[in-house]
């Protein structure tokens, strides 16, 4: 797992949780809420569906890193399970 | 006492066979059935009835994924009424609205789902949404179309079983009067057919109904009706006072004469006409008129083999001195049971009648129940009446709740 594949996952996730977003121009540096129509309830839609999809679990006090897709990767990317 | 004249100003709907009023009408007309049928989950297929409208027409895909069913129903409902009536809300105070919406159950949906959700889980209930509860609060409905289009006023659901569309519009004449608010968004939404709870309890009850030919699920009065067919649907109307209708000249559909909501108080499931024909008597008393006022009786008989026979028992002792039988009818042969739209809806589908004076059928009589034999039922072609002045609309519920609806012509 690459941290441009954690972004495309992440994207995957966002693009269901949020369908009238235009997702193609999005920038990875900036803050999700800044150029994305997304609340609370939505994060807590992305925490679900990487648990569900994934098996990655979020903790309350980890939020924060779920910020810009940058952090998204950062934070995630060593979660997912590595190939050997 | 004089009460203040409420009268109905805009219509939006949709039915199994139908996505306006006009849509709606000429299938009554040419006995188009909008019943299909669905796989229901954990009992395989079943005759349903399904609306086709777009969800899209007046939601965003996030708002139509976030919310629920009986909440789009509610809000393309809302939105075409209100465009019917031409009420541009921009100009008013949405304070002064009120969203009342009749359901018969609300959250069975969404509890069902996320059950079967954390069964993939094995019933972990970190998997489960936090969406559930906004969407199961029993006024999401109303309060999805209030967040849709900004009103501000009081926006909540009364819960009457199967009584409740007529109580939507009952419940809106009530606040108009009490001037509570300017403009009422008043009727009834059922997105029962996503539930299988409903599917499976009638069936344990022997009241579900099955057929080969899904169009012919739903026959009330036919001696071969063996059941409900359960359906969405929903219709909200704009109701006003006549003198603010008057005001911006809006084009009146009815006015709302008189009405009455009483209760068996005897049997959870069993109707009882005493108290049916009770409160049919008493919503023509509240109208002002006599049995000889009302011009067409749409019933609430929803194909089950008791229920039927006991509305027309209530019916015929109620209109027994009449010299010449009132039309009688009922919708659900075309739509089946629409739920807490159902009193709504069958009230929308005779509305046009007082200008075509045509009373639509009940469809898939083949052969009359002899106990369900009262005069004056329009069975199978469309009959145009002499005159049709008066609607008295039945909706009856579980609990033993009873809603009568009296509308009249509307004349200055």
């Amino acid at each position: 797992m690459t941290k441009d594949d954690c972004k495309k996952l992440v994207i995957d996730i966002i693009s269901d949780i949020a369908p009238d977003e235009d997702l193609s121009a999005i920038k990875p540096e900036i803050r999700l809420r800044d150029q994305l129509q997304l609340d609370s309830m939505d994060f807590l839609d992305i925490v679900m569906e990487l648990r569900k999809r994934h098996g990655i679990e979020v903790p309350e006090t980890d939020y924060g890193q779920l910020a810009s897709l940058e952090s998204c990767a950062e934070y995630l990317t060593p979660k997912f399970p590595q190939k050997s | 006492m004089k009460q203040t004249r409420i009268v109905i100003t805009g219509v939006g709907l949709t039915a199994p066979n139908g996505n306006t009023l006009a849509e709606f009408r000429k299938n009554l007309l040419t006995g188009v059935s909008g019943i299909t049928t669905v796989e229901v989950r954990y009992m395989g297929r079943h005759p349903a009835g399904m609306c086709t409208f777009d969800p899209l027409k007046y939601q965003k895909k996030k708002d139509v994924r976030i919310g629920t069913r009986a909440g789009g129903i509610s809000i393309y409902c809302a939105r075409e009424a209100l465009a019917d009536a031409g009420v541009n809300l921009d100009g008013r105070d949405k304070g002064r609205v009120g969203i009342y919406l009749g359901i018969t159950e609300h959250g069975n949906v969404e509890t069902e789902n996320e059950v079967f959700n954390i069964s993939k889980f094995n019933y972990d209930v970190k998997f489960w949404t936090h969406h559930h509860n906004p969407r199961t609060v029993a006024n999401n409905p109303a309060g999805e179309v209030s967040m849709n289009l900004g009103i501000t006023g009081p926006a909540y659901t009364i819960g009457a079983a199967c009584a409740a569309g007529n109580m939507g519009l009952i419940h809106a004449a009530q606040m108009l009067r009490l001037g509570e608010i300017d403009l009422a968004l008043g009727g009834g939404v059922s997105e029962s057919p996503q539930t299988f709870g409903i599917f499976a309890g009638f069936k344990s009850q022997n009241a579900l109904a099955a057929h080969a030919d899904p169009t012919k699920a739903s026959r009330p009065f036919d001696k071969a009706r063996n059941g409900i067919v359960i359906s969405e649907g929903g219709c909200i109307y704009t109701l006003e006072r006549l003198e603010d209708a008057q005001a911006r000249g809006a084009k009146i559909y009815g006015e709302i004469a008189g009405y009455c909501v009483n209760s068996d108080a005897t049997d959870a499931v069993l109707p009882n006409p005493v108290r049916q024909a009770e409160c049919i008597r008493k919503a023509v008393a509240h109208a002002g008129m006599t049995i000889e006022d009302i011009d067409l009786i749409n019933t609430h008989a929803t194909s089950t083999p008791l229920g039927d026979i006991q509305e027309c028992v209530a019916i015929a002792e109620v209109f027994k001195g009449r010299s010449t039988p009132p039309a009688i009818n009922n919708t659900k042969g075309f739509i089946g049971h629409c739920m807490g739209a159902a009193g709504a809806l069958e009230l929308a589908g005779n509305l046009p009648s007082f200008d075509d004076l045509v009373v639509h059928p009940s469809i898939n009589v083949d052969e009359l129940d002899p106990q369900c034999d009262i005069p004056g039922l329009v069975l199978n072609q469309p009959r145009t009446a002499k005159r049709i002045d008066v609607i008295l609309n039945n909706s009856f519920g579980m609990l033993g709740i009873n809603s009568t609806l009296v509308i009249k012509r509307f004349v200055a």
